[in-house]
């Protein structure tokens, strides 16, 4: 026991000697949960709208305001010719632009009218999507208001409640994304490094020839890292409850238990990594950059999995951040009890103990 | 300058030996490229709606009928108590609890006002507020037609719907032009900055410091492989785009290839500033890793600028890779010129000469 | 002779510590100058001054005829470097490390060619040239890194302990390769730790914390002593040392 301590001591000096990378190792996920935290987001709004009418008439006008006074619309201005429609949504100077029919004044608006053309710019067709949408419904709207006067509003025969996030804040969905996504790139590239480090300068063999069992070995250097990850997980937490307004609705006790378990996980990820690359730039690299681009895409963190063609969703499912951003928005936003997100623990159990089986088995491949 | 091709000579036969480089150089855009484009859909479909009727009146199952015709939703259950339907969203069986009144039919014929009840899980705001809406839009034709017996304006209001540049709202073709530029921001600015951060940590460098190679020419021979090889990925990708997405710029390729070298002497200048800040390799990958990630989350590639508040869009001022989003996305969708998309061309050409300036005055081969 | 190395009270300070304190000394071309020191004793970074690594804090010195403050550049072209620590490149092979190190200092193709025919044949390294330098033998990459540095004839070669870590028969052998070179005309500066290479030199410096102590042929230094070996001579003035290892 103490061979392993001292062990872990000179783990803990390692990383403590290294002033500038322990600072970054910290303030790195601080910096990123609170500019990704408030900046990522698929919302769409001010969306920059132009309307080309063959009459510039005072109900032209009219509508313009009151486009204007959406806080959803910019109105950018009124176009002259057909033609200007293309280099306005060309040079992105409108999103959108609506198009009048010549003799439009005089008609009523009976929602049949399919001369009035709204053009979107679709290079993004999710945001064109919703725009158009939102357009619509906005014209339906002032239009029937507009013409059919006498008919008072109806009072809406729906009632909508958007649970669990009411005011619909883009948070709510990317945080718990986004702390898998730091806490899993952070660790892997920690331990493996570290290992790797060691291999290169021969220090590993040094290690290898001692009394102490490759298994202890691994255990103590992921025994400091997973020190500097908890740090890092009381300080996004702290973040995302206090500054970001994420609730922390369901028992914190689990989400800190799943949280150190997918911790754990990481780091053995990295462990894994470090049996394969021999250099450290290899190292580097496959935890940086090669996990970075699969998480992102098929973790559901922004792209929701459900949607993806079945390969790839089933892809997804063998990406640990999948399953822990599922219990996370689960536990932290909807708030419901361990019970329903059992199926998720036991996965992240499943693939912690599967990896921690082939590093083994690997490492001790490297003794003989 | 005469020893610059032996120096960039010894760069490639190092690349070419090294275990791991090529393989990744060949691998990661293929995998960006071939795999990762049919995962980025925000497409909102299979909301799962789980109904509670109150009413199994005709009208209500005419109405759960048209629910089932829409290809947004499908539904799962059916539940008989609003407890049992939110123990379903609970255990992420369900997205939208949708109640129909007892004496939905009723009501409706004798004119009186109905309340019908939308639920959506909203953790993630866009499904539960797009979900709702769509769900809403259904329902308000269903009641408009039972009212006035008349045909139902169409969820669009009617209006004609035009999508320029993307007609068949193809996400791939979003996000095709910008893994391209995930490619040459991980690979042109990881690279050189572990490079030469490595020949720092073996001490090689120091070796070819004691030489008379100029500062201009160890920075060449470490950098013009990468440029080079940017470029060749890059048309790599362009042919991938070509041929299994079927997207060609609409634009011209000489517009795409100048924002290209622009963007790589950008990248490989941070590479380079990285690495003279840097005292191992560690330290320049967390910084790399660091500043990638911002990149690759802020500069509108995977959401969009318009969607972030005030303070973070004019931070995407200094976040470099936008300007190139915009111009691949630009070109090779909207078909943008050179001198339409000007300002970016000049911002890109101002964050290399800074970049590279900064990067060539801060390495010393004398301390 | 004329004097290639001339160096006047040259100091470098890294904030309080002084690492070269006040040295003044020169060296004749031709000449097998042997530089020794216990660790720490300042060696490497004076060492570093004269190849132009580093700027001096204090002092004046020339190298070649150059200013090592002033133009380090110039004096880059005409020296050599071969150090314990790094030489070539692992990952090249012999011949690709003899052409980069040509190439570096603008050997020209047809020279490079003749010369790197000739340099194999005489190492008898002729069917290792396309062998990677990481799968040969300490002493045989040491003198190739040794050649690779003569290569482009050098008024002088800087060698920072050029044989650790080989055996006895090895290093011999990297003596005689010095002395055809320093019969040839080029300077050898050399740091070494075995005493019994400090016996082969023509001249002889010692330095302690900074300071030289002591710099004479070995004859004198032996006899200044009163002692039969520079083994001897080395225990005595390390003794003085105040800084530890």
């Amino acid at each position: 026991m103490n061979q392993f301590l001292a062990f872990i001591k000179k783990e803990f000096f390692h990383i403590y000697r290294d002033k500038r990378a322990i600072l970054i190792l910290l303030v790195m996920p601080i910096a990123q949960i609170l500019l990704f935290g408030f900046a990522i987001s698929t919302d769409v709004k001010n969306i920059k709208t132009a309307i080309l009418a063959p009459k510039h008439t005072e109900m032209m006008e009219r509508l313009a305001e009151e486009i204007d006074q959406n806080p959803r619309f910019d109105f950018v201005g009124f176009l002259q010719i057909e033609n200007e429609i293309d280099n306005y949504l060309r040079t992105n100077k409108a999103d959108v632009t609506i198009t009048f029919p010549a003799n439009f004044e005089n008609e009523v608006y009976s929602g049949l009218d399919n001369r009035v053309c709204i053009s979107v710019n679709a290079t993004d067709p999710n945001t064109a999507s919703i725009e158009s949408n939102y357009i619509a419904q906005e014209l339906y709207n002032i239009l029937s208001e507009k013409t059919m006067k006498g008919i008072e509003p109806q009072v809406s025969p729906i009632n909508v409640h958007l649970m669990y996030n009411p005011q619909m804040k883009s948070s709510f969905n990317f945080v718990p994304g986004i702390m898998g996504l730091i806490m899993i790139l952070i660790c892997a590239m920690m331990t493996s490094v570290s290992i790797v480090r060691e291999k290169e300068s021969g220090t590993l063999e040094v290690l290898l020839v001692s009394p102490m069992k490759p298994f202890s070995i691994m255990i103590a250097k992921m025994v400091p890292y997973f020190g500097l990850a908890c740090i890092n997980l009381v300080s996004i937490m702290i973040l995302a409850y206090y500054v970001l307004d994420v609730p922390l609705t369901g028992s914190l006790f689990w989400i800190i238990a799943i949280s150190l378990l997918y911790i754990i996980l990481a780091l053995s990820l990295g462990l894994l990594i470090s049996t394969l690359a021999e250099t450290q730039i290899a190292a580097m690299l496959i935890s940086a950059i090669v996990l970075m681009m699969p998480i992102i895409l098929l973790s559901g963190m922004i792209f929701p999995s459900e949607s993806m063609p079945p390969i790839l969703e089933y892809i997804s499912k063998i990406i640990p951040t999948r399953w822990y951003i599922s219990a996370m928005r689960k536990l932290m936003i909807q708030g419901v009890s361990i019970q329903y997100a059992l199926k998720e623990v036991y996965i992240l159990l499943g693939m912690t103990a599967f990896i921690i089986a082939i590093t083994i088995k690997k490492f001790k491949i490297r003794l003989e | 300058m005469k020893a610059l091709p032996y120096l960039i000579h010894k760069e490639v036969l190092q690349f070419k030996r090294n275990p791991f480089l090529p393989r990744l150089v060949i691998m990661f855009p293929l995998m960006l490229m071939l795999f990762l484009p049919w995962a980025t859909t925000l497409e909102v479909k299979n909301i799962n709606v789980t109904l509670i009727d109150n009413d199994h009146s005709s009208a209500s199952r005419r109405l759960i009928n048209q629910l089932k015709a829409s290809s947004y939703f499908s539904l799962t259950n059916v539940a008989y108590s609003y407890e049992e339907a939110y123990k379903k969203v609970e255990a992420s069986k369900a997205d939208i609890i949708f109640s129909i009144p007892a004496n939905f039919e009723k009501d409706m014929v004798n004119g009186k006002d109905v309340t019908l009840q939308i639920n959506a899980n909203s953790v993630n705001g866009t499904k539960g507020s797009l979900g709702s809406s769509y769900l809403s839009q259904i329902v308000n034709e269903f009641l408009t037609e039972m009212r006035s017996g008349n045909v139902t304006p169409k969820a669009t209001g009617g209006f004609t719907i035009r999508y320029f540049y993307n007609p068949t709202l193809n996400y791939r073709h979003y996000m095709v032009p910008a893994l391209m530029i995930i490619v040459i921001l991980m690979l042109c600015g990881a690279l050189p900055a572990l490079n030469i951060v490595g020949e720092k940590e073996k001490g090689t460098i120091e070796q070819l410091n004691v030489t008379p190679i100029s500062r201009t020419e160890f920075i060449l021979a470490k950098l013009i492989p990468y440029w080079i090889m940017g470029l060749v990925l890059l048309t790599l990708c362009f042919f991938i785009a070509w041929l299994v997405y079927g997207l060609v710029p609409a634009g011209s390729y000489t517009s795409l290839y100048l924002g290209a070298l622009l963007f790589i002497f950008v990248m490989s200048g941070l590479g380079l500033i990285i690495s003279n800040y840097s005292s191992n390799m560690l330290q320049a990958m967390l910084l790399m890793f660091f500043i990638i990630l911002i990149c690759n989350l802020m500069s509108g590639i995977f959401t969009p600028i318009s969607s972030m508040p005030h303070w973070a869009q004019m931070m995407t001022y200094i976040i470099f890779p936008h300007y190139f989003v915009e111009i691949m996305r630009g070109v090779y969708l909207q078909g943008n010129t050179i001198p339409e998309l000007w300002t970016n061309y000049v911002a890109l050409f101002l964050f290399a000469v800074v970049f590279n300036g900064w990067a060539i005055m801060s390495y010393k081969k004398q301390v | 002779m004329a004097d290639v190395i001339c160096v006047n009270g040259l100091t470098k300070r890294f904030g309080d510590f002084v690492a070269v304190n006040n040295i003044t000394f020169s060296v004749k071309e031709g000449e097998i100058f042997g530089f020794l020191g216990a660790n720490g004793a300042g060696k490497t970074t004076a060492m570093r001054m004269l190849c132009g690594l580093s700027f001096p804090s204090e002092g004046t010195g020339t190298v070649a005829g150059f200013d090592i403050a002033k133009q380090s550049e110039k004096i880059k072209k005409h020296i050599g470097y071969m150090s314990q620590k790094f030489s070539l490149y692992e990952d090249l092979t012999v011949m690709e490390n003899i052409q980069l190190y040509a190439g570096i200092y603008g050997v020209e193709k047809e020279t490079m060619k003749r010369e790197s025919t000739a340099l194999l044949k005489k190492l008898d390294f002729e069917n290792k040239k396309d062998t990677l330098v990481s799968s040969l033998p300490l002493g045989w990459k040491q003198k190739l890194a040794f050649s690779a540095a003569i290569f482009h004839h050098p008024k002088i070669v800087f060698l920072d302990e050029p044989t650790g870590g080989v055996d006895p028969a090895t290093r011999r052998q990297f003596w005689e390769m010095i002395y055809e070179t320093a019969a040839n005309g080029i300077t050898i500066f050399v740091t070494t730790h075995y005493m019994d290479e400090a016996e082969y030199c023509n001249r002889v410096s010692i330095m302690v914390d900074g300071k030289i102590e002591a710099l004479n042929t070995p004859k004198n230094l032996k006899e200044q002593f009163h002692v039969d070996s520079m083994s001897k001579v080395f225990d005595q003035l390390a003794r003085r040392a105040k800084r530890g290892e």
